[in-house]
């Protein structure tokens, strides 16, 4: 497949305005412009479309619950929390080409009648940030961004909002009160943000990557979109690959593409002659996979049968010389210490889960302890205001159900069999 | 107290929100670029000029990982230690830096000059390991890269 998303990544000056101009951009905005809302909510509904935040949802649908009463301010979010462990797409995108994401979120403006936007960036992405303002400042001065945009009448804005390293601000409701200001933790749904979301009014958020796909389906038409991988899932997708691979990096595929072509064809395989082990296929909250996995589809309904999760495509793998129960504790240590602490089940749960882990890794693991871990997972699975906890159980229960026999040999041994 | 060049700062945030405490989160970055963490004073001071209660911004500053509480040195090396990073090997880096600098997670050498952390995923995967120092990535870290990364931080 060609590029759709990442071809202009490595050309020279790819974040100047001049540059996205001469590489065929800001022409999907004029075209957007002109047509009627509703129409191009269908146009987005028709390319099947799905969040490549990791819920999948039907953006085109998302945008649909917006009302239509012109009367009632609306706002756009970008989430650009990037910070599920593992993943690295979007990054590349604010980075080396901000404009493809501004000219999207112009787009989706437009579509759902907001005059401002938010970039929710995590705040570590300093350098994206200062790239994001300097695209928006761009944009500005070509008349793409302010009042009456190409005479068009409409008028939009886009500001920048930092976060100051939270994982949790990448659940939709704890960005929309991050934004406000607050602490963020995540609002109890309903009500949904497309009815009361940031600062109480009709709220769309959505993934960078999500929003670049926009300006493509409008220049290329939705069944180009849609003819792109399976009928449910279509669309070029970005697929980061970290771990024990030769060439770890971004590789854009088609939706679809089997977890065996990503790891040995695009990433080259396992590194230092080692062998396979395991793989996450889609950010740590997402259950690991094994060998017998390989030929699992990377697209939302794919991953799902197999009982894990697309999530954001940050594919991790895991050679032969990896502790399991290791993992799995690093993975729970990571979600104990983003537990916002507002629902007792998650705070209470992710540290006592990584407690018992921890012994279990240390060669200090009772009798009982795995069944006790099963036991936590219950008791948080479900049970939680946000997918937070959920993730947590998730993973470990990926862990548990492939390598429960390291977790035994850990309590009765002592000592890892790796 | 914020120099004049932070409160105008501050006041820019605050227009691009319908709700003056909108900009606590840029105000708090700002003030803490000026004075490198965020004191008591610095908070109250925050907390006028957005109107409103120190309490509110007191759980922002503490609810944020970002924002630095106690003092730390010129250079503040965070190192990733999330799952990729850790199967390329950070643990490793992290404790070649706490020898070479002689002090412990979340400690800071005597001269002030460096404060070694040990953070969760920045989303710079597919270059594991790495760290930041301050607000600059390093990526495919070796001991080699280390060494002549730490002879640049004057």
């Amino acid at each position: 497949m060609e590029p759709v998303l990442l071809k202009n990544i490595n050309t020279p000056d790819s974040h100047r305005i001049d540059v996205y101009i001469k590489n065929g951009g800001y022409q999907a905005l004029p075209a957007a412009l002109k047509m009627q809302t509703d129409a191009l909510i269908q146009m987005v509904k028709d390319s099947g479309l799905r969040g490549r935040g990791g819920a999948g949802f039907s953006t085109g649908l998302k945008w649909s619950f917006i009302t239509k009463d012109a009367t009632i301010p609306k706002y756009l979010c970008c989430n650009a929390d990037e910070g599920e462990p593992g993943t690295f797409k979007d990054r590349a995108i604010i980075e080396k080409d901000p404009h493809q994401l501004i000219e999207g979120m112009i787009i989706a403006c437009y579509a759902i009648g907001a005059h401002a936007a938010y970039i929710y960036i995590r705040g570590e992405f300093d350098f994206g940030a200062r790239r994001l303002e300097q695209a928006i400042s761009e944009a500005h001065q070509k008349g793409y961004l302010g009042k009456n945009i190409l005479n068009s009448s409409f008028n939009c804005h886009i500001y920048v909002h930092r976060g100051a390293g939270a994982y949790i601000c990448g659940e939709e409701t704890a960005l929309i009160e991050s934004i406000e200001g607050k602490r963020g933790q995540p609002r109890i749904k309903p009500p949904f943000p497309a009815q009361v979301g940031l600062f109480a009014k009709p709220t769309v958020i959505n993934n960078v990557e999500t929003l670049a796909c926009i300006p493509h389906i409008v220049n290329k038409g939705p069944r180009w979109f849609a003819s792109i991988g399976p009928e449910k899932s279509p669309g070029p997708k970005i697929v980061g690959v970290s771990g024990h691979v030769k060439n770890p990096g971004l590789y854009e595929l088609p939706m679809g593409t089997p977890l065996r072509e990503v790891i040995f064809t695009h990433a080259g395989g396992i590194r230092d002659g080692r062998k396979f082990k395991a793989a996450i296929p889609g950010g740590v909250s997402a259950p690991m996979l094994t060998e017998k996995d390989l030929d699992t589809t990377m697209d939302f309904d794919g991953m799902a049968a197999k009982g894990t999760m697309l999530g954001s495509a940050g594919v991790i793998v895991m050679d032969d010389t990896t502790c399991i129960v290791k993992v799995a504790m690093r993975t729970m240590g990571f979600f104990r210490h983003e537990s916002c602490g507002k629902c007792t089940p998650c705070r209470e749960g992710t540290d006592w889960t990584y407690k018992v882990l921890h012994r279990i890794e240390h060669g200090q693991g009772k009798d009982g302890d795995v069944e006790l871990l099963e036991k936590l997972c219950g008791n948080i699975f479900g049970r939680t205001f946000c997918p937070l906890g959920d993730g947590a159980v998730m993973a470990l229960r990926g862990a548990l159900k492939n390598f429960r026999n390291e977790f035994e040999y850990h309590v009765k041994k002592k000592r890892c069999m790796v | 107290m914020l120099s004049t060049q932070a409160i105008e700062n501050i006041k820019k945030a605050i227009a691009k929100y319908p709700r003056k405490k909108s900009a606590s989160m840029d105000a708090l970055m700002i003030a803490q670029k000026e004075c490198g963490h965020l004191t008591e004073d610095i908070l109250l001071e925050i907390a006028h000029l957005l109107e409103m209660p120190p309490v509110q911004l007191n759980q922002v500053a503490a609810f944020y990982t970002m924002y630095n509480k106690r003092p730390v040195g010129k250079y503040h090396i965070q190192v990733c230690t999330n799952i990729s990073c850790s199967l390329l090997g950070s643990e490793h880096i992290f404790q070649f830096f706490s020898k070479m600098l002689g002090i412990k997670k979340g400690e800071t050498t005597s001269d002030k000059k460096f404060t070694l952390s040990e953070v969760e995923c920045l989303g710079s995967c597919g270059t594991a390991p790495m760290m930041q120092i301050n607000d600059d990535y390093y990526e495919n870290l070796t001991e080699a890269k280390i060494e002549e990364i730490l002879k640049t931080l004057k």
